[in-house]
């Protein structure tokens, strides 16, 4: 394993930078459908209503499935992209793995964003409307602050679940940490329990910096 | 129905007296449950008029209709002349002009207590900063809480929280206020320093809608005492006569409950 390092932090990296990227994916669409999901238009509310049960009631391997075999029928692929940064190279595989993530974690953050604004009591909207605020000055100024407050535990939970499911890109072509390990204890059989618990520490050292962050923003933003 | 006095007039107020709000056959259900039964309504300029009425009479209804928080089945609403807007950016800029003071004061809790009361003069009206903060230092003085400006709601007690609310709608410089029952959820000590701002208000010649409990405030800030009772107006009066001689045995009944004690 120590001779092997390299793959070891090089998979790291994937799933690493593939993480960062969902989450802020996810993040944006998040935001995008939930103020959809509440906001005072009837189609959109649908149209974000519709996508968030059928994204989120699909398995992940089924949308990744889709944007390698079906997606590419239709015309949409991603042989286009084609981006080397040192010793990474960020190519269709990475691009697929990066659409498939972000569109399915959207809907569980879009759901974590939800619950929080369903936290804030109707009376903060009501007495931020009677000031005269417009629906988007209502949403930015007194509800989305309070709302995102509440939900830092779930969307931490939403984003902590999809830096796991990174994993499922090792099966579509993506040199991830998965990936990496697969190589590894196809390589030196012998020494797979080994192999195993060092990949296993990896994942759970990054999921803690991820809760560790989380519980910091928890802290700092606390409703006084 | 009493003339408007003459005291109760704000300086500058260009035509004293003429209507301000008016509400013509408005009604309002609730699935089966009609909540708001052919109301006319209509509140003079300076005028402070008084809704009392048993809990579930559709006062508290009747209150947040005016800036539509509630949307009424018939009938209109008038403020200063123009139909309340249906909904986008007229709406907002009705609601700027109107004031509104909830009983659970809703104070926005991630804000301080300057920032509660800027945000209306800030984001609606395009106030510059500076300009906004030392009118709300001025009216959080006024209403004597302007120690307070750094702290957040929480940190404050329900009588401040509430005289805070009453400086950010006033932050707005509204056209008419609406109380939908200030005092409420106070503690009794913490009544009358709400009271005395809002009597201070009246005095100033505030337009103002109150639905309350405190007979004691009708009493002497009020030019008018509006009874409703199952969704109707069943009676209006000055305050004296409503007290002393009210005419319909609905109000009789209700005023012998609560001034027994």
């Amino acid at each position: 394993m120590l001779d092997n390092l390299d793959e070891f932090f090089k998979g790291f990296g994937y799933t690493l930078f593939l993480f960062l990227v969902c989450a802020v994916a996810s993040m944006a669409l998040g935001i995008l459908l939930v103020a959809m999901r509440v906001g005072p238009i009837a189609v959109l509310r649908s149209l974000a209503t519709v996508y968030v049960s059928v994204v989120r009631n699909t398995p992940l391997v089924l949308i990744f499935i889709f944007f390698h075999f079906a997606a590419p029928i239709i015309g949409i692929n991603f042989k286009w992209v084609q981006v080397h940064v040192g010793s990474f190279d960020f190519t269709s595989a990475f691009a697929t793995a990066f659409v498939a993530l972000s569109l399915y974690t959207a809907c569980f953050v879009c759901e974590g964003l939800r619950s929080g604004v369903n936290a804030v009591p109707m009376g903060q909207a009501e007495a931020a409307r009677a000031i005269g605020l417009p629906f988007g000055g209502v949403m930015t100024q007194v509800v989305l602050p309070q709302a995102i407050r509440a939900s830092v535990p779930p969307v931490a939970s939403a984003l902590i679940a999809m830096l796991k499911n990174t994993s499922v890109a090792a099966i579509f072509f993506l040199a991830e940490a998965t990936a990496a390990m697969r190589g590894l204890t196809n390589d030196y059989s012998s020494q797979r329990i080994g192999i195993f618990l060092c990949f296993a520490i990896g994942y759970i050292v990054l999921v803690e910096i991820v809760s560790m962050i989380s519980l910091s923003l928890e802290r700092r933003w606390r409703v006084a | 129905m009493t003339a408007t006095p003459e005291a109760a007039v704000a300086p500058g107020s260009a035509r004293p007296g003429e209507p301000l709000v008016e509400l013509h056959g408005v009604q309002k259900w609730y699935g089966d449950l009609h909540v708001l039964q052919d109301i006319e309504l209509t509140v003079g300029r300076g005028e402070v008029v008084v809704v009392i009425g048993p809990s579930g009479s559709g006062k508290s209804t009747l209150c947040r209709t005016i800036n539509r928080l509630e949307t009424v089945d018939q009938g209109d609403i008038k403020v200063d002349g123009k139909p309340l807007p249906q909904e986008g950016k007229a709406l907002a800029a009705h609601r700027a002009d109107v004031g509104m003071v909830f009983q659970s004061f809703n104070l926005f809790a991630h804000k301080t207590i300057l920032e509660n009361v800027t945000l209306g003069p800030i984001k609606v009206r395009r106030t510059p900063k500076a300009q906004a903060e030392a009118r709300a230092q001025e009216l959080l003085d006024r209403v004597g809480v302007g120690q307070q400006a750094a702290k957040y709601p929480a940190q404050l007690s329900g009588g401040q929280q509430q005289r805070v609310a009453i400086a950010r709608a006033l932050a707005m410089e509204p056209k008419v206020m609406l109380f939908d029952e200030p005092t409420s959820a106070l503690d009794p000590e913490m009544i009358k320093e709400v009271l005395d701002v809002m009597v201070d208000l009246a005095e100033r010649g505030m337009t103002m809608i109150v639905v309350t409990h405190e007979m004691g405030f009708a009493r002497t800030a009020a030019n008018r005492v509006v009874f409703m009772a199952d969704g109707r107006i069943v009676e209006e009066s000055d305050p004296e006569t409503f007290f002393t001689q009210p005419e319909s045995d609905r109000a009789r009944d209700f005023l012998g409950k609560i001034l027994k004690h």
